[in-house]
């Protein structure tokens, strides 16, 4: 759900596309999409219902309030959207409204002037959702307004649980390894990864990271791009401590992270294993990948990522992220007040009770009813600081050197120094 | 980016064959209206495929070139100059220069491997056997499928554990590596080429058959007739006479193991480790995936040089003695 795929991609994308998509030129000052100041674009990824109906009433809603303004909705898979979004931006011709996944990402879109600054004229909003905008802030300035935000952390299936005979879910890396150690000694294959995207595993590191070091020292990793702080290292030595218990499925570094049942989701979603580091996307990917659309159902548990024993990092703390609507500077300013009534107490309480994921509006908070989702609501609400996902919190690229070296750690074929090292040298390429 | 090697053998055949007509022309002293009226064809003709040429194979070349010298995100505008930056960031990347060694490996197993076996088999399918066309088929159908189809059906015959290739050689007491075919490094790359042959065999087994097919009879009559056994016919006969074939069976493996893409994506996505990364994979990874589209270029223009050097140089030093021969 959150990234493209593999196999979607290497439909799309061949070295020909690549050049001629870039061929399509470099800021032409084209006009935005929506033609005339009636008109808003608005593209989603809420393309299966009950989303997409959802979205389309919003948006018939929206007209009704304000005569004269039209808006044009664009519902397309995530990954697709994804792929239009880039080429959107290579041509400037970006829909009046779309997501953004904050951090290093939207900081370059800001960079090259096509993203606007709704500090002032949605300051409102920015204050009832809180400290949940701070991923999409670049420079103290609010580019756009997070709708879901989640947080990652253990999917494991409670009935193998039982059946190996764990009663409590671990809280410390120390108690992770023993419960590995319990499945497997219950023929039970404990944990499926999805190395194959690579980023699956980098979450891994992202949150011993977020476990080992401080949040000043994180989050002056993403302004200075400086990793020196020894707390990176000691991610890498307790994460490959961990791999050293063997926990991963057979073939977890090709395995992918989404597709199909032999995915590192389809294994937790058909029994294969017992459980699965993701995000909160992940009850919806399972009821995907099962005949009857319901995932691991009534079986489905969630833990917080355990703590690292004499760790800087804040054990409440949690690995998250989300998605936000932003407006294109060249959009209608219609636009705003689309994106403030989509942030509004009745549109993400709809958003809620249809489980679209995790409301950032407080409102709405209680109208969540998937009772999974209800459970990380709460773990999220009371997490003292949610670190923005590494990969798109420095950029693409600092993020895709970080995740290539982490799976290579996966590998036993990169050290904790050598994930710093990669990483720290894709960063200076940045400055 | 490699379109213009494929093009560049066959694009010299029309070219030469419009000079021989407009030359037999002149000898029989046309009138200049019937010269312009010629000149008009040809461009006629040439125009649509210059027009195309230049819009999808010279302008994405010249606009790789062109971004191989910025840093740049793939959007906003290309102002930040960096020379030859990005060459020395491609060259001096270990992932890179890996990847261009599994390109060349690939090439060289394709030839060593998959020209002695496709050619055993069209000897053996250019034989009266019984069920000769139903063989012929089986191993043509490989080629037929899409690409991407069979890379799934793969990638799911090779799963560690549930994957259908483990039970069948687990049933046989053939031990299976712990981590699958696949997954494990040493063994991934050799089980892509094993699939890329599986794939691509039915090609050389067709080229080869037509081939042989183009062999007259009345000279493996004529050797039999002088006493020579099977094996030299084919060895003394068959095989000389499709050299021109085999060459350029070779030339097209050697280009579509360059641009080695597809099946390595859906199999191992270069994984694991970058054991089974090609150029083409790290065209991706970095442009459109990590956003690098500088080093991307850089790497395409890399990519391009080597396709077309290589081209060049196989034009020169091998298929020219066809070309030769046909005019």
């Amino acid at each position: 759900m959150r990234r493209s795929g593999r196999a979607a991609l290497s439909v799309l994308c061949s070295s020909a596309v690549l050049l001629t998509a870039t061929a399509c030129g470099s800021g032409d000052d084209s006009s935005a999409s929506g033609g005339d100041d009636n008109t808003i674009t608005w593209w989603h990824n809420s393309n299966n219902e009950p989303g997409k109906g959802y979205y389309e009433q919003v948006a018939a809603d929206f007209e009704e309030a304000n005569p004269g303004v039209q808006v044009e909705v664009v519902a397309m898979a995530h990954e697709d959207m994804v792929d239009k979004l880039a080429a959107a931006f290579q041509s400037g011709d970006v829909p009046d409204v779309y997501m953004e996944r904050g951090g290093g990402e939207l900081a370059d879109h800001v960079e090259a002037g096509l993203v606007r600054d709704l500090s002032e004229d949605a300051s409102e909003e920015i204050e009832k959702i809180g400290g949940s905008v701070a991923g999409w802030q670049v420079d103290d300035k609010t580019y756009a307004l997070p709708f879901s935000v989640g947080v990652v952390g253990f999917w494991y299936n409670t009935q193998l649980f039982e059946q190996a005979g764990i009663t409590t879910p671990p809280t410390t890396m120390e108690e992770l390894a023993t419960t590995v150690e319990t499945l497997k000694g219950a023929g039970l294959t404990p944990v499926s990864v999805g190395a194959g995207d690579k980023w699956p595993a980098a979450h891994y590191w992202y949150y011993t990271a977020l476990r080992a070091c401080s949040e000043g020292v994180l989050t002056d990793a993403v302004t200075s791009l400086d990793f020196s702080d020894p707390c990176f290292v000691e991610a890498g030595e307790a994460l490959e401590s961990f791999i050293g218990t063997e926990p991963f499925n057979p073939g977890f570094l090709t395995t992918p992270a989404q597709e199909g049942a032999t995915s590192a989701s389809g294994l937790l979603a058909t029994g294969q294993v017992a459980m699965e580091l993701a995000g909160h996307w992940e009850p919806g990917v399972m009821q995907g990948l099962t005949d009857n659309g319901e995932g691991l159902g009534a079986n489905t548990g969630w833990f917080p990522f355990p703590a690292i024993e004499g760790g800087a990092g804040d054990p409440e703390a949690q690995l998250g992220g989300g998605d936000a609507w932003a407006v294109a500077t060249e959009a209608p300013d219609a636009s705003v007040d689309l994106v403030k009534y989509l942030l509004s107490d009745e549109v993400q309480k709809g958003f809620a009770e249809n489980d679209m994921g995790l409301p950032t509006n407080p409102a709405a908070g209680d109208s969540v009813t998937d009772p999974a989702l209800a459970q990380l609501l709460e773990v999220r609400d009371a997490s003292p600081f949610i670190q923005l996902y590494f990969d798109t919190a420095f950029g693409t690229s600092v993020g895709n050197a970080m995740n290539d070296a982490v799976a290579l750690l996966f590998a036993g074929q990169a050290t904790p120094q050598e994930i710093v090292e990669q990483t720290q040298e894709a960063a200076d390429q940045e400055k | 980016m490699t379109t213009p090697v494929t093009a560049a053998p066959e694009a010299t055949d029309p070219g030469a064959a419009v000079t021989r007509r407009a030359e037999a022309r002149r000898v029989t002293g046309r009138s200049k209206a019937g010269k312009r009226r010629q000149r008009l064809e040809i461009a006629l003709f040439v125009a649509p495929a210059l027009v195309l040429m230049a819009i999808f194979v010279v302008y994405p070349v010249y606009s790789a070139a062109r971004m191989s010298l910025y840093r740049w995100k793939g959007f906003g505008p290309m102002v930040d100059f960096v020379g030859l930056q990005n060459y020395v960031r491609v060259l001096g990347d270990d992932v890179f220069t890996d990847a261009v060694m599994h390109n060349f490996i690939i090439v060289f197993a394709s030839i060593l491997v998959q020209l002695p076996l496709g050619l055993a088999l069209a000897l053996l399918l250019n034989r009266r056997i019984r069920g000769r066309g139903l063989l012929r088929t089986i191993i043509f159908v490989p080629y037929v499928l899409a690409e991407v189809i069979a890379g799934v059906v793969w990638f799911q015959l090779l799963q560690p554990r549930t994957g259908l290739l483990e039970t069948v050689l687990g049933a046989v007491g053939i031990p299976v590596p712990e981590q699958g075919f696949l997954g494990t490094p040493d063994l991934a790359l050799t089980t892509v080429f094993v699939v890329l042959t599986w794939k691509y065999l039915g090609l050389a087994v067709l080229l080869f058959l037509a081939g042989l097919q183009g062999v007259p009879d009345e000279l493996h009559e004529a050797a039999q007739l002088d006493g020579a056994s099977w094996w030299q016919v084919q060895r003394r006969i068959a095989i000389p006479l499709i050299a021109p074939t085999i060459r350029t069976w070779i030339f097209l493996s050697m280009i579509g193991s360059l641009q080695l893409f597809d099946m390595v994506w859906i199999l191992t996505g270069g994984g694991p480790a970058n054991a089974t990364t090609t150029m083409a994979t790290y065209l991706i990874s970095q442009g459109t995936q990590s956003g690098n589209f500088g080093v991307a270029g850089a790497a395409s223009v890399v990519l391009f040089l080597i396709g077309f050097a290589m081209a060049v140089a196989y034009q020169f030093l091998v298929l020219r003695r066809d070309t030769k021969e046909n005019a």
